[in-house]
C-alpha cells in the first residue's frame, strides 16, 4: 500500500514495518523534512489521507483526515469568521513550498506562532486524535469537544512527537473565532532590553496585547523599518482596539513615542513573523529558536554576539537566530550555555544543513532522568523501534 | 451501599503494617499517622458514598520525604495514594486499605512570584485561591476557578485538570500550567518545563496534567498568571424553552464572541436556588443564562449590547443586563449557590459531569427527563453552557432503599448518553473510581491500553493510586507482549478487559 487512503491501510502498513522491523518515516507533504535529526527511512506517504471530516462553527471544533492540506483547513475555517488561534508559523522558513504542509504534519511538529502568548499553543488547541502506535494498532484519545479530562490527554501528548509515537490519522482541533480588527502599537530605536523592558510592561497591564515581538535594526530593515521597532499587536472589536491602543501608548511614554499602525499593515508585519520570512533570504545560516523566560531572552542574543539576524517573539520568551554558516557547531554550546544560565528553557535549531544535524542534537538535550522516562514511553507505544527512529533522539 | 470493586487488599502488605509505619516513621518522624481516629479525616474524599481507612497516612514536608517515602514503598511493593485537599468528586483521593495514603498538605508555601516573566512557582499543597491571594495586590490573578478553589488544592488541580466557569476563555488548568517538579514512584525527581512556555522531546505535562495521581507526586508547579480583566458585566436572561438559550449560546460564539463565562441553568435548578437565595430569577423561565463579558469597560459594553440583540432575536422572554457589580454578583448568586440549594429541596443528590457538543442540548434534555421518569429520581441541571459541561443533579434518599443504586444507575446512564451523542464521560471532576467503569463505553480495549501504556511507562510497578480512572490493569510485561507473526497484528489472543 503505497498511498494508505483508510485508517486500515495504515495500520497495514504500520504492522508489516513492525513485523519486518522496517523503519518508516510519516510524511505529510515533507515541508518539514529539514526540521529534526535527518533520517532517511522509507516513507509512509498520507498525503491522500485527506479530508474535512466535521466542522461545526458554532461548536469551535474541527475534525481533520491527517493528510489534509493546511490550506483546504485555512480556507475553509475563515469562510466561517474562525482560524486556528495559536498562528502556526514557519510558511518561509526553507522547509519548503508555499501553501503545502498538511494538518497531521502540524501537529506532530507543534510550533506556535506570536499568539502563543495569549492563545496558548499548538498543543493547547488539540482535542482528539486517531491514530496507528507502532504496534500497528488504531487507537483513539481525547474527543471532539472542547472540555474532557476523560483519561490521559495522549492528544496533546503526541503533539510534537514528529512521527515517533504514532501516525496520527485524524486530528480534532479547537478553533476560535477571528478578531474583528488589529492594530500596532510600535516603539522605535529601542535597546534589546528596553525592548523586553516594554513588551512585559505592556503584557503585564489590563489591554490585552496578543503578540510582542521585537526586531533589531538589522531585521526590522528587512520589513522596511529605519530603526529597531517594538512591536505590540492588540486585536478585538473595533472600539476596543481603538481604546486599549490609546491606554497602551500612554502606558509605554517611559520607553519613548509610540506610533499605531493600522490592520492591514499589522496583518502583514505578523504574517511575516508567523511565517519566519525575515529569515527567508539567508538559507544556508543555521536556525536557532529558544524559548526561555522573558526576561532571559537579551541574554541569548547576546551569547552570539556575530548573529545574522535576531527576532524576540513571545514578549522576548522566544528568540530567533540566524548564526553565521561557518561557525564550527553554529554556535551550539554558546546558545545551549546561555539557556542554562537563563534559568532553563531550550534550544532548537530549527534549521540547518543535513550534516550540521548529525553533529548538533536539534533538540536540546534532556536530563537523564527525563529522557529514559521519554525513551520508555517510545519503547511502550513503538517496541520494534519502526517509527522515525532517531528523529528525536529516541 | 454500592461501591465499586477495588483491587481486593493485598494480605501479606496488610500484615506487614507495623513495618510499614516503622519506616514511614523513620523517613516522616512528625508526620505519620496511624491510629484510628487520626486517620478518619482521610477515608474519603469529596464523594462521600466511599470509605476506605488507609493502611497509614504520611505527610511529607519536603521533596526529599517524598522521594524517599515513595522509594521505599517501590521497593517493598507497597501502594501509595497522593491526596491533596481531598475535594475530588469522583473519588480519586479514596484511600487504599493496603495503601500509604500521602498528603500533600504541608507543601503550602508559595515560592517565587514573578510578575515580569508572569509565572508563579508554588508548592502543590497551595489553594487554588491562594494563588490569586498572593498575585492581586499588583493586579494580576490565576485564571482557572473551579468552585472548590477556595479548598482544593494546584497539586489536585493538576492531578485533575480542573477548570470552571471562566474555562472557555481561559483553559483548563493544562493550559495554565508551564511546568511541574515530580516524584515518580521509583524515587526519581523530574522537573518538566519551567517559566518557559515551550518544554523540549515529548509533552510529558500533557500527559501529566490530568492523571488523577497515576503518573507521580506533583512537589512544585509553576503556572501562568494573568492580569486580571478591567471590568465584568453580566446579563441574565431566561427563556420559555432550553432550546431557545442552546441556540441563543451557539448564536453568541458563531458571532465570534467568547464570554468570560456563559452559564444554563434548567427549571427545577432556577427554583431550588430562588427559594434558597431571593435574587428575583424568574419562576415561570424553562432555562435561564448567565452570560458574562469581561475586559475593558469600552469592549464590554459593546459585546453585551451584541448579546442582548442576539438573546431578544432567540425570544428571551427577560433580559436584564447589570448595571452594578453588585448586581451581576446577585445574577451570579443563584448560580454559585445552585449546588447547596438543591441540597436543600432533597436530602442527597448527585453531581454528575459530562461534555456534549452544544447542538445535542435539546435532545440530551429530553432523554434525561425521560431516563429521570425511568428511574424515579429527579434531576436538576446547571451547566456550563458555553462549553457544553452539564452538571446533573441527581436528587435522592440516601436512607430510602434502593435509592443510591438508583442514583448510581441513572448517573451511569446519563453519562453513557453523552458519549453516545458524541461526548465525553467527563468534563471536569475527572473519572477516579466513579466514573472507572463506565470507561469502556467511551474507549476501545486498544485505546485504553495505549493509556495504559503512559502509565507503564511512569509506574511499572502500577503502585501509584491503582484502581483508579482504568477498569483493570493488566501488568505491564503482559501488556507490552507483541507476538509477532506474518505481519498480523494486534494480536486478539491477548487477554484484556
Ligand atoms: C495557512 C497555512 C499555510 C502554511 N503554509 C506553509 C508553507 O507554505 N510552507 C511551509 O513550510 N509551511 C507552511 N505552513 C506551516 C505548516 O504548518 C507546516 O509546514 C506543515 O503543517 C507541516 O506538514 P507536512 O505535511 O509538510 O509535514 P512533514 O514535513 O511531512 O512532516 C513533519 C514531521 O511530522 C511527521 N508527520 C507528518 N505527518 C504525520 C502524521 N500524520 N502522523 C505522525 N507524524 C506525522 C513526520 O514524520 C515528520 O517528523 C502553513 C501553515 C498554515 C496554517
Ligand atoms: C463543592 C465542590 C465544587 C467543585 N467544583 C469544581 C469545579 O468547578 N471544577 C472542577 O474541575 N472541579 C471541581 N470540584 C472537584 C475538585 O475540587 C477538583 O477536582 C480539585 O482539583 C481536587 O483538588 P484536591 O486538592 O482536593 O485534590 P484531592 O481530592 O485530594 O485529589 C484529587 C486527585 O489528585 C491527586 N493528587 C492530589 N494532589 C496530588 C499531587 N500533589 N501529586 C499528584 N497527585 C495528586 C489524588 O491522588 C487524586 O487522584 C469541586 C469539588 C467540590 C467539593
Amino acid at each position: 500500500m503505497e498511498r494508505p487512503v483508510t485508517d486500515e491501510d495504515v495500520r497495514a502498513v504500520v504492522a508489516d514495518a513492525a513485523a519486518s522491523g522496517t523503519p518508516i518515516a510519516p510524511r505529510g507533504h515533507g515541508t518539514r523534512a529539514g526540521l529534526g535529526r535527518p533520517v532517511e527511512h522509507r516513507p509512509l506517504d498520507l498525503s491522500a489521507v485527506t479530508g474535512i471530516v466535521a466542522y461545526e462553527p458554532a461548536e469551535l471544533v474541527l475534525t481533520a483526515r491527517a493528510g489534509t492540506p493546511l490550506a483546504e483547513i485555512a480556507v475553509a475555517v475563515d469562510a466561517a469568521g474562525q482560524e486556528l488561534a495559536f498562528e502556526p508559523p514557519l510558511a518561509g522558513l526553507a522547509h519548503g513550498e508555499a501553501g503545502a504542509g498538511t494538518v497531521g504534519g502540524l501537529v506532530a511538529t507543534a510550533l506556535s506562532g506570536p499568539r502563543r502568548i495569549r492563545a496558548g499553543a499548538l498543543r493547547d488547541h488539540v482535542l482528539g486524535v486517531t491514530a496507528v502506535s507502532g504496534r500497528g494498532e488504531i487507537f483513539r484519545a481525547g474527543g471532539k469537544v472542547v472540555k474532557n479530562v476523560t483519561g490521559y490527554d495522549l492528544s496533546k501528548g503526541l503533539a510534537g512527537s514528529f512521527g515517533t509515537l504514532a501516525v496520527l490519522t485524524e486530528v480534532t482541533l479547537k478553533v476560535m473565532p477571528k478578531a474583528e480588527t488589529a492594530a500596532t502599537v510600535l516603539l522605535a530605536g529601542l535597546s534589546d532590553a528596553r525592548a523586553v523592558a516594554a513588551m512585559t510592561a505592556a503584557m503585564g497591564a489590563p489591554v490585552d496585547v496578543s503578540a510582542a515581538s521585537h526586531l533589531p535594526a538589522p531585521a526590522a530593515a528587512r520589513l522596511g523599518f529605519p530603526a529597531a521597532v517594538t512591536l505590540l499587536r492588540l486585536e478585538g472589536v473595533a472600539p476596543s482596539v481603538e481604546e486599549r491602543a490609546g491606554r497602551l501608548a500612554g502606558l509605554l511614554k517611559p520607553f519613548g513615542t509610540a506610533e499605531r499602525l493600522g490592520s492591514a499593515e499589522t496583518a502583514r508585519i505578523f504574517a511575516a513573523l508567523r511565517d519566519g520570512a525575515l529569515f527567508a533570504d539567508n538559507r544556508d545560516h543555521p536556525l536557532w529558536r529558544v524559548s526561555v523566560a522573558p526576561t532571559a531572552g537579551p541574554a541569548i542574543a547576546a551569547a552570539v554576539p556575530d548573529a545574522a539576524t535576531v527576532v524576540y517573539d513571545w514578549s522576548g520568551g522566544l528568540v530567533l537566530l540566524a548564526v553565521d554558516p561557518a561557525a564550527p557547531d553554529a554556535h551550539a554550546a554558546r546558545v545551549r550555555a546561555a539557556v542554562a544560565a537563563a534559568g532553563g528553557g531550550h534550544a532548537t535549531l530549527l534549521r540547518g544543513a543535513p550534516d550540521l544535524r548529525l553533529r548538533v542534537p536539534p533538540f536540546e538535550p534532556q536530563p537523564a532522568a527525563l529522557a529514559a522516562l521519554a525513551r520508555r514511553l517510545k519503547a511502550e507505544f513503538d517496541p520494534a523501534g519502526i517509527l522515525n527512529p532517531g528523529r528525536m533522539d529516541f | 451501599m454500592s461501591h465499586p470493586v477495588m483491587p481486593e487488599p493485598d494480605a501479606g502488605t496488610l500484615a506487614r503494617r507495623g513495618e510499614i509505619v516503622a519506616a514511614m516513621r523513620r523517613i516522616v518522624p512528625d508526620g505519620t499517622i496511624d491510629g484510628a481516629v487520626g486517620m478518619k479525616p482521610y477515608e474519603s474524599d469529596g464523594l462521600t458514598a466511599y470509605r476506605t481507612v488507609p493502611l497509614v497516612v504520611v505527610l511529607p514536608e519536603t521533596v526529599e520525604q517524598v522521594a524517599a517515602v515513595l522509594a521505599w514503598c517501590h521497593a517493598h511493593d507497597v501502594k501509595v495514594v497522593p491526596r491533596g485537599a481531598g475535594t475530588s468528586l469522583s473519588g480519586g483521593a479514596l484511600p487504599l486499605a493496603d495503601g500509604v495514603l500521602m498528603s500533600m498538605m504541608r507543601f503550602n508555601r508559595v515560592k517565587r512570584v514573578d510578575f515580569e516573566n508572569r509565572v508563579a512557582v508554588v508548592e502543590p499543597g497551595v489553594t487554588n485561591l491562594g494563588i490569586t491571594r498572593a498575585v492581586e495586590h499588583e493586579g494580576f490573578y490565576y485564571a482557572p476557578d473551579p468552585s472548590s478553589q477556595i479548598a482544593c488544592s494546584i497539586g489536585g488541580n493538576v492531578a485533575e485538570n480542573s477548570g470552571g466557569v471562566h474555562c472557555l476563555k481561559y483553559g483548563l488548568t493544562t493550559n495554565n500550567v508551564l511546568g511541574v517538579e515530580m516524584v515518580l514512584m521509583t524515587g526519581e525527581v523530574l522537573r518538566i518545563g519551567g517559566a518557559h512556555l515551550d518544554a523540549p522531546g515529548y509533552d510529558l505535562l500533557a500527559l501529566i496534567v490530568g492523571s488523577e495521581g497515576l503518573l507521580g507526586v506533583v512537589t512544585e508547579v509553576t503556572v501562568r498568571i494573568l492580569r486580571a480583566p478591567e471590568t465584568a458585566r453580566a446579563v441574565l436572561v431566561a427563556f420559555d424553552s432550553a432550546e431557545a438559550a442552546g441556540l441563543t449560546v451557539a448564536d453568541v460564539i458563531a458571532a465570534g464572541i467568547i464570554p468570560g463565562g456563559m452559564e444554563m441553568m434548567d427549571k427545577p435548578a432556577i427554583n431550588a436556588a430562588e427559594d434558597f437565595v431571593r435574587v428575583g430569577y424568574p419562576r415561570d423561565a424553562e432555562a435561564l443564562l448567565i452570560v458574562e463579558l469581561d475586559g475593558p469597560p469600552v469592549e464590554v459594553d459593546h459585546l453585551l449590547a451584541r448579546v442582548e440583540a442576539i438573546a431578544r432575536g432567540r425570544g428571551a422572554t427577560d433580559c436584564r443586563v447589570s448595571t452594578s457589580d453588585a448586581e451581576r454578583m446577585a445574577f451570579w448568586a443563584g448560580r454559585k449557590a445552585a449546588f447547596p440549594a438543591v441540597g436543600r429541596i432533597s436530602p442527597d443528590y448527585y453531581c454528575m459531569d459530562g461534555t456534549i457538543p452544544r447542538r445535542e442540548l435539546p435532545t440530551v434534555l429530553a432523554r434525561m427527563r425521560e431516563l429521570s421518569v425511568k428511574h424515579g429520581l429527579r434531576v436538576a441541571n446547571v451547566f456550563h453552557a458555553g462549553d457544553g459541561n452539564l452538571h446533573p443533579l441527581i436528587l435522592y434518599d440516601a436512607n430510602a432503599p434502593g435509592e443510591l443504586e438508583a442514583a448510581e444507575a441513572l448517573g451511569a446512564d446519563i453519562l453513557r448518553l453523552c458519549v453516545e451523542v458524541g461526548g465525553v464521560l467527563t468534563g471536569e471532576h475527572g473519572v477516579g473510581i466513579e466514573k472507572r467503569d463506565l470507561m469502556p463505553a467511551m474507549f476501545t480495549e486498544t485505546d485504553l491500553a495505549h493509556q495504559i501504556r503512559v502509565k507503564c511507562a511512569f509506574d511499572e510497578k502500577h503502585l501509584l493510586n491503582p484502581g483508579k480512572v482504568f477498569p483493570e490493569l493488566h501488568r505491564c510485561a503482559e501488556l507490552g507482549r507483541m507476538h509477532v507473526s506474518g505481519g498480523r497484528l494486534p494480536f486478539p489472543d491477548i487477554p484484556r478487559f
